[in-house]
């Protein structure tokens, strides 16, 4: 962190306050800006859990995953079969009851997309190292095909996904409502954040997965075995997707096969915004589309769709490798 | 001339369509600074490369301490004591200058647990790597940078030291305190094979001499010999030492 540009971290606050006004002059109070502002965050924190091992597989391998969102999928299917098996606790009025039963679908669903990660790494991505058409293409037949196991094994058809009892409503803050789950959302995206920052400064594999983003050749020159380094990656970066798939599952609401494919092209926006191989960038990316998604949803609908490209256009134009490059790539 | 360490025989390397080597032959002797001289394009980097298994020989063998390392991975290679100091240096610009030594010092987890009578050693030979200890390597100069890649490459101990042309756009001064430091590192006996076009600083710390052109080693032999020859000198380098 010696010699960081802070810039970029500025962009947050500033997007905030630029909507604020602009809320205020749609006819709606400060408490709707708050409230937008939330449910924002919220978005954005879950979008960073899900992009923060694709960037980190980007950085080390150059491996273009275009199939990452089917682990989101799998995630959040995962999700709906371990909280219907738990619901006497999701439909508890205990609160303790409610979480057990959300971080017991969140551990499963962790692991399994971890399962499938390293047969995803070994049977579809290894083939293609080095090759990149070769690895979108690959990776999105990958995803399709997981799409369609999907459906097998949970059916085509949407299936409801509703949060416990004890997580659904909202405090009110004055006039402005933070509802419960979005702020567990920040919770659980703060704790990946600190994992992930604690993991990848303090210790030596995350000094070797650092070192890799910048130059791999010279890992493996001083003795470092990259490829493994990189299952490992890839296979965390599968758990933090379906981490990031019951999360989003839980916003939703419900689930469909195809959700993945969905949120693949906000990953990727986060992720060139932030600079490819950089998690700090995937942050403040992720939280710039969460906030920005929000408030165009409120205040120009039509829009909505559009403000993430031009958001990406626009970074892209200040810093065309995005908000945090990672040296010597 | 001592027992050779590294020796090469007839290494051809292709890259892409383009056939670099053709048929290397070279010895390193154990102790001993080796020089690897030639015009650019004479395929010393390529050589070095192939050493490390960067890019792959397609014909010959390498053999290292008596062991055919031919087809060993890079880091099987750095496993055995081999220790690379590429042209650009590999210094991770991101990383503090701890953090690069760290990398290097492949038993500890912290920095805590590096060697300090080692690290202490090297300090001496490069005050840079001490004074900007937690410094993001980045920010370094290009002599500094150039100290710590080679620091590195001997913060733990080494049995062959393989070095791409560590003067490169150097000033004077700075070229003088290296040759100082690759003096004081000859000193403890440690193995070392050196690109370089700098030839005050080939006088200064070779032993034996290989000279490269168009992909092969059309010269070998002793530093002094060459030294004392200024039509070998012309003959193969173009120039007087």
């Amino acid at each position: 962190m010696n010699g960081l540009d802070t810039r970029p971290l500025w962009l947050v606050p500033v997007l905030a306050l630029l909507a604020w006004p602009l809320v205020l002059a749609s006819g709606s109070s400060s408490a709707t800006w708050v409230t937008l502002t939330v449910a924002g965050l919220a978005m954005g924190m879950i979008i960073f859990v899900i992009a923060s091992g694709l960037t980190l597989v980007f950085g080390l391998m150059d491996v273009l995953n275009f199939g990452h969102g089917v682990f989101i999928a799998l995630g959040a299917f995962v999700a709906t079969s371990v909280m219907a098996g738990l619901a006497d606790w999701t439909g508890s009025a205990s609160l303790s009851h409610n979480l057990w039963a959300v971080f017991c679908a969140m551990a499963v669903a962790m692991a399994v997309a971890a399962a499938v990660g390293l047969a995803f790494e070994r049977f579809i991505v290894r083939p293609v190292y080095g090759q990149h058409l070769k690895q979108i293409l690959i990776t999105m037949g990958g995803m399709i095909m997981g799409e369609e196991l999907i459906k097998v094994i949970w059916g085509p058809q949407q299936i409801p996904l509703p949060l416990p009892e004890g997580l659904r409503g909202a405090w009110l803050w004055g006039d402005a409502a933070v509802e419960k789950y979005r702020v567990l959302a920040v919770g659980v995206g703060l704790v990946i954040f600190g994992l992930l920052g604690y993991v990848l400064n303090r210790t030596k594999i995350g000094l070797l997965i650092r070192a890799g983003v910048q130059d791999r050749e010279m890992v493996e020159s001083l003795g470092y075995r990259i490829r493994r380094l990189f299952v490992g990656v890839f296979v965390a970066g599968s758990a933090l997707a379906g981490l990031g798939g019951v999360l989003w599952g839980l916003y939703q609401q419900n689930v469909v096969p195809q959700m993945g494919a969905q949120v693949n092209v906000l990953i990727f926006i986060v992720i060139i915004i932030g600079g490819l191989g950089s998690t700090l960038g995937a942050l403040i990316g992720a939280l710039l589309v969460g906030l920005m998604a929000n408030y165009t949803g409120f205040l120009a609908p039509k829009m909505a769709l559009f403000s993430n490209i031009a958001l990406m256009a626009a970074i892209l134009l200040w810093r065309p490798q995005g908000v945090y490059p990672v040296a010597n790539r | 001339m001592s027992r050779p360490l590294l020796q090469l025989q007839g290494v051809h390397t292709h890259i892409g369509a383009y056939h670099i080597l053709h048929g290397v032959d070279l010895v390193v002797p154990e102790g001993q600074v080796t020089l690897l001289l030639g015009r650019n394009g004479a395929g010393k980097t390529t050589t070095l490369r192939t050493l490390m298994g960067l890019w792959p020989a397609s014909q010959g063998q390498l053999l290292f301490d008596g062991e055919d390392i031919t087809q060993a991975d890079t880091p099987s290679l750095a496993q055995r004591g081999i220790a690379y100091v590429p042209e650009t240096m590999g210094i991770f610009s991101d990383l503090t200058v701890e953090e690069n030594m760290l990398l290097a010092a492949r038993q500890a987890q912290r920095a805590a647990q590096m060697d300090k009578q080692r690290l202490a050693w090297i300090f001496e030979l490069f005050p840079a790597v001490e004074k900007f200890w937690r410094h993001p390597a980045g920010k370094l100069s290009g002599g500094q940078k150039q100290m710590l890649a080679v620091a590195r490459a001997i913060v733990e101990p080494r049995r062959l030291l393989v070095v791409d042309e560590p003067s490169k756009g150097l000033a004077p001064a700075i070229i003088d305190n290296m040759i100082e430091a690759f003096l004081k590192l000859k000193a403890t006996g440690v193995t070392v094979l050196l690109v370089e076009q700098n030839l005050h600083m080939a006088q200064s710390l070779g032993d034996q001499v290989a000279v490269m052109d168009d992909g092969r080693v059309v010269h070998s032999g002793r530093m002094a010999d060459l030294s004392a020859d200024e039509g070998l000198q012309r003959r193969l380098l173009g120039l007087a030492l």
